[in-house]
């Protein structure tokens, strides 16, 4: 055969198409792909973000309902489900605690008839999943980092312990292992379903992302008898798009720029 | 030859000192490969036999960034295309369900100590 340069020029440009084409062909289709292999697939997807579409997981806390056996409740199952250590001192773990109003609210105390009237009263506080996450961009080996579905994660065999997150946390939902956690949890209290922490690793509420994955709702909201909602903030019919719509709800701290999305009913 | 007297001596002692593993366990039993009790009630792993013996630390690590980071909770055979979930403790252990008839055979005989269960709660004979 022979070979021109017309020839040559023209094998060319259509291989250069080719090349072009192709691969933008066969990554439409993987991800078509993708999307039909259930919800946890979805999720991590470079189409979803925490801004307009894909899931937005957020909760809204009914301060008016919650009782202390309520808080008490919603406490245990977290903490027994995810191998939280129970240690009565300053070096304590929590993922979800009570607190009062005048901790939670500090700078909208001023408000007249909705927090003012019960400074005192209690609601829980747990992580935030912040939609602009301090503690995210503090951290020095991406440890810390966030899901596009909103979900501030912790990946514990990456976290080197330096603190910079607590530090960063306006909200002081991390917590530090000062000691082994294991010495404080009895073999019988263990579950297997969640790993426990080793010393010198952060933790703090994930929101249940394994149960999520399930298709399941976090912990706390199971046993919180409706006093918790949860679901897809860019959902419009989700449970707490729902009652947001009705309720006056506040977030802790807006005036941080954070962005929280744990909101409380006031 | 100048001092051959002493350098053969020392090239002596180096010899002895050099081979000293060697004539040290003469006697002592030869390395066995440890002894796994496999699972009763499962006949395949999630891959093939040999293909775990070599690489199981490499599936566990790719596993964890996955699952965590990426959030892909699944893991497909290569070969037969089963689906697995990615977990230690819910599909790895489900099986091997005693990590010191398993794991720690090996490992013990080998002298390495994976870290995964400072963390991941074993079902028994855990420290």
């Amino acid at each position: 055969m022979k070979s021109t340069r017309r020839k040559f020029i023209k094998i060319a440009g259509m291989s250069a198409l080719g090349w072009s084409l192709c691969p933008a062909l066969f990554n439409g289709s993987s991800r078509a792909a993708g999307h039909n292999e259930g919800h946890s697939e979805e999720h991590s997807g470079s189409s979803a973000n925490a801004h307009g579409h894909g899931v937005r997981w957020a909760m809204a806390i009914d301060t008016a309902r919650m009782t202390d056996e309520i808080m008490q409740k919603c406490i245990e199952a977290c903490h027994s489900a995810h191998n939280v250590p129970h240690i009565n001192n300053k070096q304590e773990i929590k993922w979800i605690w009570p607190e009062t109003f005048h901790h939670l609210f500090p700078g909208q105390m001023n408000d007249h008839f909705h927090t003012n009237e019960f400074p005192e009263r209690k609601a829980l506080a747990l992580c935030n999943h912040c939609d602009n996450p301090p503690c995210v961009r503090v951290c020095p080996t991406k440890a810390t980092f966030k899901r596009p579905d909103g979900i501030v994660m912790m990946d514990f065999h990456r976290c080197v312990g330096c603190r910079y997150c607590m530090a960063a946390c306006p909200y002081g939902s991390r917590s530090f292992n000062f000691a082994d956690p294991r010495k404080y949890l009895k073999e019988s209290e263990r579950t297997l379903e969640f790993p426990t922490r080793t010393k010198g690793v952060v933790e703090k509420c994930l929101f249940c992302y394994e149960r999520l994955a399930e298709g399941k709702q976090p912990y706390c909201v199971e046993v919180s008898e409706g006093t918790i909602y949860f679901g897809d903030l860019n959902d419009p019919h989700s449970d707490v798009r729902k009652v947001l719509k009705e309720r006056y709800a506040i977030r802790r701290k807006p005036e941080l720029g954070t962005s929280p999305c744990v909101y409380y009913l006031i | 030859m100048y001092d051959g007297g002493k350098i053969i001596a020392g090239l002596a002692v180096f010899v002895l000192l050099f081979t000293f593993p060697f004539w040290y366990n003469i006697g002592n039993a030869a390395y066995t490969k440890p002894k796994l009790e496999l699972p009763k009630d499962a006949k395949e792993c999630v891959e093939k036999t040999e293909w775990m013996r070599a690489e199981h630390m490499q599936l566990l690590n790719e596993w964890r960034d996955e699952a965590i980071r990426e959030g892909h909770h699944t893991y497909k055979n290569m070969v037969t295309g089963k689906v697995y979930k990615k977990s230690l403790t819910k599909t790895c252990l489900k099986c091997h369900a005693q990590k010191d008839k398993f794991c720690d055979r090996c490992h013990e005989s080998l002298s390495v100590h994976p870290y995964c269960w400072d963390c991941h709660v074993a079902p028994k004979g855990d420290k």
